[in-house]
């Protein structure tokens, strides 16, 4: 019997590492909203009311589902099922484009109401509109950045499973996007409440 | 070859569907809630409930409960020193 080395909790370990730091990327941004938030909190009001509460929230709902179909994917490779993991894995993706179509409806009609970073019109709204704003697409862009790498990543797994790369015996790469795949989701869950449901 | 030490029991769909249909559930919770205007404790309750979807999805979705206590701590790690990235900034902002 050959020796192989392989160390799954390892390759799982080196991802978490990966995330924690993800981590504190997406909180410095957070960090920068807390202290814009606390200098306005009223123009923090009027702009997030500028925000469509049905794009952030069906986006959250798509997010969440593809976040089920990623978790339900492993269980199905787990179980020998290869069938049923190629079609959770193309249903994430699926839905990550849905997202990302929903992104481009919604920044379009944003834009085309003159609210994009450097615009006049946020000139003429003040300090704390603009800084909500410039916060907003720097943030769900960086969101948006990491949903386009996540869908590829899982568009690559999804090949591999189908090779018969990645089998029941052997699948740690599918578990690491969708550790990805999760943080997404995490990020968006922070994302929602604090850009779109200002009161 | 047995390598089954480094990989979990699959999780039930069940328990998946469960955890989503909370999630779904804790999604409008956040929007009913931010539509009542309680001050500055609106910002609260929707970081609340925001922590209470993260542990969800940590815990259940990213299965971080089977993993072992390096994992746990790495993440404890992370939030530390995010707290004091917190702390140290608002000293500044609030006392300048």
């Amino acid at each position: 019997m050959s020796h192989e080395h392989r160390d799954d909790t390892g390759a799982r370990f080196g991802m978490w590492v990966f995330l924690y730091t993800e981590i504190i990327l997406f909180s410095g941004l957070f960090l920068l909203y807390s202290v814009a938030l606390s200098k306005f909190p009223h123009e923090f009001g009027v702009a997030s009311h500028k925000l469509n509460i049905y794009f952030g929230a069906i986006n959250t709902l798509v997010l969440l589902a593809s976040s089920l179909t990623m978790a339900m994917a492993i269980t199905a490779i787990q179980r020998g099922k290869i069938k049923q993991t190629i079609v959770l894995t193309s249903s994430t993706i699926g839905l990550a484009i849905v997202f990302l179509i929903n992104k481009f409806f919604e920044w379009s009609a944003e834009i085309g109401h003159g609210i994009y970073p450097g615009s006049e019109h946020l000139a003429e709204l003040g300090p704390g509109v603009t800084q909500f704003f410039n916060l907003y697409y720097f943030t769900a862009g960086l969101h948006g950045f990491h949903v386009i790498i996540g869908a590829t990543l899982i568009g690559v797994v999804t090949v591999l499973v189908k090779k018969g790369k990645i089998t029941p015996e052997r699948y740690v790469l599918l578990e690491n996007s969708a550790l990805y795949w999760h943080l997404v989701d995490l990020v968006w869950i922070f994302v929602f409440p604090l850009y779109y449901l200002i009161l | 070859m047995h390598e089954t030490e480094h990989q979990h029991p699959p999780v039930r769909y069940r328990t998946l569907v469960f955890t989503w249909v909370a999630l779904g559930i804790l999604t409008g919770l956040t929007i009913a809630a931010s539509r009542i205007n309680m001050g500055a404790a609106n910002v609260w309750v929707a970081l609340g409930i925001a922590a209470t979807k993260s542990c969800l999805v940590i815990g259940i979705f990213m299965n971080l409960r089977r993993e072992s206590r390096l994992f746990k701590f790495g993440l404890m790690a992370a939030l530390v020193v995010l707290a004091i990235f917190i702390g140290m900034t608002f000293i500044d902002v609030l006392y300048r």
